[in-house]
């Protein structure tokens, strides 16, 4: 198997609306603007891509991804599409990574893209919960704000999680985005702001729960003599997992809990697992990237994470499923500061899809390409503003993750050697 | 934080028939972008295949989950093959009575379904089964949400003109 890694990345400004450009244009931006923080990038290294984005509907475009490849001057080079929900963009920066590793590629482009601004925001809420079983779950009333509602209301229930807990992700991700120029949301908020929004589906308010965006990312994955040719400091994907839910919340077992190495059975002898209120897909993810990379400790061994903050719920669930802390703990770990950029374990430093919005396909593609910053020690110069450099960050991690908790990503990555 | 004041918005719009044209090609980059509308509309036959007993279930007052022949996995919403052991399930008449076992109310929601907030959303657990079942619960008072809600007490009801959709049954509180 070939080490895999990144050597350039870059990201469209997330916006609600990009009528001023076609979905392969926006790509195209995000193309070039990875290509121009290589020293004389000349695209005949790319031998394969891979397409990244969720909805046909959103398009209304079969083939999308075929008409980036064009645009961008790739054919007739391999390519594929890839769709996992909201793991989508995750899942095609593995599927990247696998091309590299199995040694079919030495150089694969990974572009993603999302225009979801083609629909009203409620049509784009129908839409999306599709992607829930339409026989049995959205005639219902399928809405995943209020899906992932009820996955914290158990959390809630069983744990004591406090909607003072949640909001405090919101205040921490939105401040942080005030140094992000990519990020659709900046705003100074307080946890009173965040309760006081109007509510969606309770006890989600309208700041607890990311935005609908256009926007494109790309990622560039090369095996280790290539990424050398091209780069001087690339950082290498040390780690990846993936891992899978029932569709349907309710078929979700009520069994035991997924050990990390840092627990014990005894520390959950209680505890019905996963339930509704535990994402077992980000444990099972979680713990084979940790696996591969070597991790046994991932709070002290990992320097930061970009993880996917659709709802301050999941950020919550998610500290827990990769063992930030153990189940139940999260909420305690959100209002302790230890997740801010200058806490002890930095999450979505770039404000993560709270505050920088969720074009499905390319959000997995941007957690790689601010991850990738991160570890180059580029955050300054790509942001204009090193506020959310994370001092010598060495490892990272991405998490990518879809339809309460369907398919779950997580990858890891280091500095080069 | 302050809050914005905005005028509602909504999709329609003017017919555009013709736009100005610069003289010069060069001015072209500058233009606005033009933005059209576009109808989509479907109608989807849909078939609840092995499901479709549930539907029929649900017009004759009565809720039907399956049960694992091999291990007796008891599934509350049906599936045709046990997803722990791979056998072929068989059809259960659950019991009407079951319990909150999570919830929220919809403020708001996909546009199909905008017109009904607010409503209540319910995973109800059976004592007989292993897994839940997603409702719609009427009946409590959605301005009073709370954790208390958890583990009440709820019963079914069925609408008596079916629709052979999951809501063709619904919950109440039982006491």
């Amino acid at each position: 198997m070939s080490k895999v890694y990144m050597v350039s990345g870059g990201v469209s400004k997330f916006t609600k609306a990009r009528p001023d450009k076609t979905f392969q244009a926006v790509v195209k931006e995000a193309y070039d603007y990875m290509a121009a923080d290589l020293n004389g990038f000349d695209k005949s290294v790319i031998d394969n891509t891979v397409a990244s984005y969720f909805s046909d509907h959103f398009t209304r475009q079969l083939m999308a991804g075929i008409m980036v490849q064009d645009y961008l001057g790739l054919c007739p080079l391999a390519s594929r599409r890839i769709e996992a929900g909201g793991a989508t963009g995750g899942m095609c920066f593995q599927s990247a990574w696998e091309s590299v590793a199995s040694g079919r590629s030495k150089c694969t482009l990974a572009y993603g893209f999302e225009t979801m601004s083609h629909v009203n925001t409620w049509k784009g809420n129908e839409f999306i919960a599709l992607a829930s079983d339409v026989s049995f779950d959205y005639p219902v009333g399928g809405f995943y704000s209020g899906y992932y509602a009820m996955m914290v209301v158990r959390h809630m229930q069983e744990f004591g999680t406090t909607v003072e807990q949640m909001a405090a992700v919101s205040v921490k991700n939105h401040a942080n985005a005030l140094h992000n120029p990519y990020a659709q949301h900046q705003m100074e908020i307080t946890i009173e702001d965040v309760r006081n929004a109007p509510m969606v589906a309770w006890p989600l308010t309208r700041l607890d729960i990311c935005v609908m965006s256009d926007g494109a990312a790309c990622v560039l994955l090369c095996d280790e003599e290539t990424a050398f040719k091209l780069s001087d400091n690339p950082v290498l994907v040390s780690g990846v997992g993936c891992g899978t839910d029932a569709m349907r919340m309710a078929d979700r077992p009520h069994g035991d809990v997924m050990l990390l190495p840092h627990e014990s059975a005894a520390d959950y002898k209680d505890l019905k697992y996963p339930g509704i209120h535990s994402f077992r897909a980000g444990r099972a993810a979680s713990k084979k990237a940790y696996e591969m990379a070597g991790i046994e400790s991932p709070r002290e061994e990992l320097d930061f994470i970009e993880l996917h903050d659709a709802y301050t719920s999941s950020e919550i669930q998610t500290y827990e499923d990769m063992g930030l802390c153990k189940y139940g703990e999260g909420g305690p770990l959100a209002e302790s500061g230890a997740a801010a950029v200058d806490g002890e374990i930095p999450v979505n430093p770039s404000g993560g899809l709270l505050a920088c919005g969720h074009p499905v396909g390319a959000t997995g593609l941007m957690q790689a390409v601010f991850a990738f910053w991160q570890l180059q020690g580029t955050i300054g110069k790509h942001f204009g503003d090193d506020t959310l450099q994370i001092k010598n960050a060495k490892r990272g991690a991405i998490h990518s993750h879809a339809g309460t908790g369907t398919y779950v990503t997580v990858s890891i990555l280091e500095k080069g050697a | 934080m302050s809050k914005k004041i905005r005028l509602p918005e909504t999709d329609d719009g003017a017919i555009l028939f013709n736009v100005p044209f610069p003289a010069d090609t060069k001015d072209l980059k500058q233009m606005s972008p033009i933005v059209i509308k576009q109808n989509y509309s479907i109608d989807y036959i849909h078939s609840f295949g092995q499901d479709s007993p549930f539907f029929a279930g649900l017009a004759n007052g009565k809720l039907m989950g399956t049960r694992c022949n091999a291990c007796s996995y008891t599934y509350a919403t049906p599936k045709g093959h046990c997803m722990n052991c791979g056998n072929e399930t068989e059809w259960i008449e659950l019991p009407l009575q079951g319990r909150i076992h999570t919830f929220t109310v919809c403020e708001f929601g996909s546009e199909a379904f905008l017109k009904e907030t607010p409503f209540i959303l319910v995973l109800v657990e059976f004592d007989e089964a292993d897994t839940l079942f997603l409702s719609r619960i009427v009946g409590l008072d959605p301005t009073k949400a709370s954790l208390d809600w958890v583990g009440m007490k709820i019963k079914a009801q069925f609408k008596r003109n079916s629709k052979f959709k999951p809501t063709d049954v619904y919950f109440v509180p039982a006491d």
